[in-house]
């Protein structure tokens, strides 16, 4: 093959060749921004986290009810007086009973991790890797515990956690269930997804 | 006349030319067997998930809404939706079967040893690109199980120090995975992954015709050649080969008719039975399993259970898996055995890839199983010897006694 001659000023080439390839990687990087930016999550993906509402006239002591926020589930728990006395008992194997931990809103750092007596409620997102923990209220020997004290437990990889959410130590989720901001409108009806008297 | 033809074309086109240098002059050793079916057997796969995939995409709706009805739309509804989409799922498992019986014969032949370093890294990418490729596409039925294995192995990214949280927001492009992140990974498994495929397999096969295939006894045969410069132990790929392929095609082709027609589930571990279940955010599966060809990495990202150093033992967890996973690539230098193959190499060399072998299957079936505190000893025990069999592999590699190595191949 025929070479084309060297040019006569390298100099001034290699000028150039530097010039047009710092602009041009400016152009790419300015190119990339829309590309990443749309992956954000859209307006209306930021617009669907409303509040919900549940009524919960329903709800007897011991059982719990699933209410979707922003598409996840949220459990509400009423507790009988026996549950209640069962998560004093059971602190030593909890790994963060007082929750320190910043998984609630100030007012639900508390002993039922809630805004109101006899009632917690919890965000059902793991926080391993964001399963479902499952209801299980019965005490005592279960697949998973041999001296279970009810509470949930996530079928992904075994997290446990108590009544109120709290984790326990030597799982593989490290916090407490997150508690979603909420406060209660009348006795029965339960707003999630808002702190009182922010609208 | 036809010459001429084809003399007009040669001289605007290098047809005669490639088809010389990639077919009927490619110099294939005359001792390769079976194990070097994988390659041209992987293809044909890559055909079968292309054109299955089309197929699928002509009828399969990829919004949250609508996708599990279009599954079942092209099961039922279909004129041979169900055979479309049995051939997509049975490919799919195909394509990991092979890749891996592919990836094991570079590892006992020591193909991956120079000149064929950067062979063996470009493969490596056909393997990175499948997993995310048999990842995004398990999402897109939107059963049960696709719901929350997208949860899980996306929440992974969130376990990252500092910048997770943001970063799993960033790539869920939602605040939970929703039908916007269903969305994306459909963009994903049927534009951007098969594309990237189909190049670096090309930039693969590439690379193989340039420094030539290896064989089992790992000599070099380029050593003899006769007065033409043919290495005397070979022969051309075309017609000799590609003969035992088609034979070796055919078979495979039987087999894979038989699963898709009478076992197209596979017990449950080609095609898993909760993902017949509509996804439910609200709601786990009891037993949330991914597809059995991510079982072994599954089970280590299971078996830390400790954190290190202030690290989360979920955070470690991940970059354990994506260890197994990556490390493959370190291989041509982490092996400093002057043989390539292990005919000729000692004993501990053959000691550690046997124990390799076994780690994955046992960790293959424990990421299969549900976790107890036995399985996760046992996890941690086999994550560590397949780690070992990597990065103890300078030392017994270069210090242990070889055979002596022929100098020509040998035939059994
Ligand atoms: C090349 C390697 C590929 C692999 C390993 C692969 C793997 C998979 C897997 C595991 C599924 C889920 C199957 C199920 O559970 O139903 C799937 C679904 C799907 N794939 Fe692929 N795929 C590949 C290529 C492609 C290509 C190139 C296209 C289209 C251009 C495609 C289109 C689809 C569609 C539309 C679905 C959803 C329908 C269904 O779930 O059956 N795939 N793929
Ligand atoms: S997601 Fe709950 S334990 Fe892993």
């Amino acid at each position: 093959m025929v070479q084309p001659k060297a040019p006569s000023n390298p100099g001034r080439r290699k000028f150039l060749i530097n010039v047009t390839s710092v602009v041009g990687a400016g152009a790419v990087a300015g190119a990339l921004v829309p590309f990443v930016g749309s992956w954000n999550p859209s307006a209306r993906a930021e617009a669907a986290g409303a509040p919900v509402k549940a009524d919960l006239s329903k709800l007897l002591p011991g059982e719990m009810m699933i209410v979707e926020w922003r598409g996840v589930p949220v459990y509400v728990v009423k507790h009988t007086q026996e549950s209640m006395a069962v998560l004093n008992k059971n602190l030593s194997r909890l790994s963060d009973p007082d929750s320190v931990e910043d998984q609630q809103p100030e007012y639900a750092r508390n002993e039922l991790r809630s805004r109101k007596k006899g009632i917690s409620i919890i965000t059902a997102v793991c926080t391993h890797l964001a399963c479902a923990p499952k209801f299980y209220p019965q005490l005592g020997t279960t697949d998973f515990d041999s001296d279970w004290q009810g509470g949930f437990f996530c079928p992904c990889h075994g997290s446990k956690f108590d009544l109120a959410g709290r984790v326990y130590a030597g799982v593989p989720a490290p916090t407490n269930l997150p508690i979603p901001p909420h406060y209660f409108k009348t006795e029965d009806i339960l707003i999630i997804g808002e702190d009182e008297g922010t609208v | 006349m036809v010459n001429k033809i084809m003399s007009w074309f040669d001289e605007r086109l290098p047809i005669t030319a490639t088809i010389e240098r990639h077919l009927t002059k490619y110099p294939a050793p005359i001792n390769m067997n079976i194990w070097y079916l994988a390659g041209v057997l992987l293809v044909v796969v890559l055909v079968i998930q292309l054109i299955s995939g089309i197929w699928l995409l002509m009828n399969y709706e990829p919004t949250a809404e609508g996708a599990f009805a279009s599954i079942q739309y092209i099961m039922r509804d279909v004129e041979y939706g169900w055979m479309i989409r049995y051939m997509h799922t049975t490919g799919s498992s195909a394509f990991f079967a092979l890749i891996y019986l592919h990836m094991f014969r570079g590892m006992m032949y020591g193909s991956y040893q120079k000149p064929r370093e950067l062979l063996w890294v470009v493969g490596w990418f056909t393997f990175f690109l499948l997993c995310a490729l048999g990842f995004t596409g398990y999402v897109l039925p939107w059963g049960q199980m696709s719901f929350w294995a997208a949860q899980v192995i996306m929440s992974l990214f969130g376990s990252i120090p500092f910048i997770g949280e943001d970063l799993l927001i960033w790539i869920r492009g939602d605040y939970l995975i929703s039908g916007i992140t269903l969305n994306r990974l459909f963009a994903l498994h049927v534009v951007l992954l098969p594309l990237a495929l189909i190049a670096v397999i090309f930039v693969h096969i590439l690379a193989l015709h340039e420094v030539g295939s290896n064989n089992p006894d790992g000599v070099d045969v380029k050593k003899f050649k006769d007065e033409d410069g043919v290495p005397l132990d070979t022969k051309p790929f075309f017609p000799y080969d590609i003969m035992h392929d088609l034979y070796a095609i055919g078979v495979f082709l039987i087999f894979f008719c038989f699963i898709m027609f009478f076992y197209p589930d596979g017990g449950g571990y080609l095609i898993e039975y909760v993902n017949y279940e509509p996804a439910d955010n609200l709601k786990t599966p009891d037993h949330i399993v991914p597809s059995w060809y991510y079982t072994p990495y599954y089970a280590m990202l299971r078996a830390i259970t400790f954190p290190i150093f202030g690290l989360s033992a979920k955070f470690l967890g991940f970059v354990v898996m994506a260890a197994g996973i990556a490390i493959f690539v370190a291989l041509p230098w982490l092996d400093r055995s002057p043989v390539k193959s292990i005919r000729y190499k000692g004993i501990f060399s053959k000691f550690f890839l046997s124990l390799f072998v076994v780690s994955f299957f046992v960790l293959g079936y424990l990421g299969s199983v549900p976790p107890n505190p036995v399985r996760t000893l046992f996890a941690q025990i086999f994550t560590f010897t397949y780690f070992a069999y990597f990065l103890l592999m300078p030392i017994y590699s270069k210090y242990e006694k070889c055979k002596p190595v022929p100098d020509r191949v040998t035939l059994s």
